[in-house]
């Protein structure tokens, strides 16, 4: 689905990313982990084209999208969830789900009302400005507004930030459902959320891919987790 | 059309509001209001008022147009009042120079249109990429062009002294219009505002609309939804300008005298921001409260000068007025009323 190979990125006079290379495949769920600072939100913002003065190669379903700008690269079908959920504070519930659709025909309204059934508080907060949200009911919108079109590839940055335990929950719930029908790159500091989900592991250094491989894997090595998370 | 009813019918299931009780209500409540402006010529004869009326309907357009940049899509102007001087101007120029009542009455509309649309099109596609600082620099720039241009060509605008064109003006537009009646071009603003503001409401309204409006909130998520974020601003520049030069031929109308501090200089853009600011940035409503606030207020205060010296100094009075409305309204007067209502509403409904 993704393929990314010898991707370097500058922010300003900072050599951010170094030469990262990940593959997401069909139909799974791929999580980028490592510490803080290691370039693993930098990677997802590069493939979504926030960064002209980037290098490398980009492939989504075998096309080059690298140095596309942001608005091409989400009509190609890519979702991006964002850190921050970014959902627009001014505008409604509706408003901000509307705004997200590309065409208001039969489809896409079929699946706002199932990603409605799958988050209800965004029923319940309708007509409430995006600005009047908890956190958690941000997170779900920010979630449902990336897939109100048809996304094959759903970019998250760390949806888990932030929020209660319970809400955490119900994130998680919610992506276990949509990992049926969409491909995943999670970029994930919650560890327990990450290996829940994601089947494979891509670490990420110093803005440099260090370790790559099945989740399993690093679900079974304490040493490589305490090296690069600080967990055991 | 089927698409399109399933997302509007759809309501939140917990309130109890009927929504279509809520517009009939707030329709009537328009309707209601605008029928009493219409009628205001017909109680009211004093010229001075009927004149106070007329201007805070045009400056409503003009403010509502600097609102459409800062409030619906987030950019900072501060050389708004150059597409008002064009406005003004062209009605100015195309009076004394084109014979012919309605031609060039025509004519001024038309070169306003063309002028502000192709102008906003040019400063946006220079600058609109850039950061907004920039934008607000390079409107700047280019009004300052057009104050210089309008006080060095002085053979077609007679300079810093400007020209009164009263004598110009047709007494008998379209057979039925004297402009130099002061009902006839009170009800010319009042139209004229009735019909922007419906425009404005559609627009707002409107996908694009919307966009702006999340372009306004966020402007890097908008493009990561798909949305070319610099051609909805440049919709906006353009809409705006154009509105701001069409307020400024109907103001050119109203006092019936350009120059170039009168139309085109800062201070117009700095009034309009102040009008929205005190209106409420982002509000429809806002903008036409606010110039009604300024212009009754400027008004009164320099009225005062009659009574004591002290207040030929109005403007500090004015300052005042400002700080006040800003201690006790920091989103504006419509920004703040209807914060309050959404918090007392959740606060009854929780």
């Amino acid at each position: 689905m993704l393929k990314i190979k010898d991707l370097h990125t500058h922010i300003e006079q900072f050599h951010i990313l170094q030469g990262v290379n990940l593959e997401v495949p069909d139909n799974s769920v791929t999580v980028v982990l490592g510490r803080n600072g290691a370039g693993k939100t930098t990677t997802i913002r590069s493939v979504m084209g926030f960064y002209p003065n980037m290098s490398g190669e980009i492939l989504f379903q075998g096309k080059s999208i690298a140095k596309l700008p942001p608005y091409t690269v989400a009509k190609q079908g890519i979702g991006y969830v964002p850190e921050d959920q970014d959902i627009f504070a001014g505008l409604t519930v509706e408003e901000n789900m509307r705004v997200a659709m590309r065409r208001e025909d039969d489809t896409t309204l079929e699946r706002q009302e199932w990603l409605l059934d799958l988050f209800p508080d965004l029923r319940e907060a309708w007509k409430r400005k995006g600005g009047h949200l908890s956190g958690g009911q941000k997170q779900m919108l920010s979630i449902a507004r990336a897939l109100v079109n048809e996304t094959p590839l759903l970019l998250v940055d760390e949806p888990s930030k932030g929020l209660a335990p319970i809400m955490v929950e119900k994130v998680m719930e919610a992506m276990n459902v949509i990992r049926e029908t969409t491909t995943i790159l999670l970029v994930e500091q919650n560890f327990i959320m990450a290996s829940q989900l994601g089947d494979y592991f891509y670490m990420i250094d110093e803005g440099r891919t260090v370790f790559q491989g099945e989740m399993q894997l690093l679900k079974d090595d304490e040493v490589l987790r305490k090296k690069y998370l600080g967990i055991a | 059309m089927k698409t399109t009813t399933k997302v509007t019918a759809y309501t939140n299931p917990s309130s109890g509001l009927n929504p279509l009780r809520i517009i009939t209500w707030q329709k009537g409540a328009w309707i209601v209001c605008c029928l009493m402006l219409f009628a205001v010529p017909l109680l009211i004869t004093k010229n001075s008022y009927l004149f106070l009326l007329t201007n805070i309907f045009i400056w409503s357009v003009f403010a509502m147009s600097y609102n459409l940049l800062l409030g619906f899509t987030g950019i900072i102007s501060f050389g708004h009042a150059m597409f008002f001087g064009i406005g003004a101007y062209s009605l100015a120029l195309t009076a004394r120079h084109v014979p012919g009542g309605e031609v060039g009455f025509i004519l001024a509309i038309l070169a306003t249109v063309v002028i502000c649309f192709v102008l906003s099109l040019i400063v946006g596609l220079l600058s609109l990429r850039l950061r907004d600082t920039f934008y607000a620099l390079i409107t700047l720039a280019v009004a300052t062009i057009f104050v210089i241009i309008a006080e060095q060509w002085r053979s077609m605008t007679m300079g810093n002294d400007g020209f009164n064109f009263t004598a110009s003006l047709s007494r008998d537009l379209f057979g039925f219009i004297n402009l130099l009646d002061r009902r006839h071009v009170y009800y010319i603003a009042l139209i004229f505002l009735i019909g922007m503001f419906l425009l404005l409401k559609r627009f707002i309204d409107s996908p694009v609309g919307r966009t702006l409006q999340a372009i306004r909130d966020n402007e890097a998520r908008a493009a990561s939804l798909g949305y070319a974020v610099l051609n909805y601003k440049l919709i906006s520049n353009i809409l705006a300008g154009v509105m701001a030069g069409l307020a400024g031929v109907v103001y050119a109308i109203s006092i019936r005298f350009v120059s170039p501090d009168s139309v085109l200089g800062v201070e117009n853009t700095i009034d309009v921001l102040l009008m929205t600011v005190i209106g409420g940035v982002g509000t429809l409503l806002g903008p036409i409260i606010g110039a009604a606030v300024v212009e009754v207020s400027s008004h009164y205060l320099m009225g005062l000068a009659n009574i004591h010296p002290i207040f030929e100094r109005w403007v500090i009075l004015f300052g005042v007025v400002f700080i006040l409305i800003i201690l006790f309204f920091p989103a504006g007067i419509v920004g703040t009323i209807k914060q309050k209502f959404l918090s007392k509403k959740k606060g009854v409904s929780s």
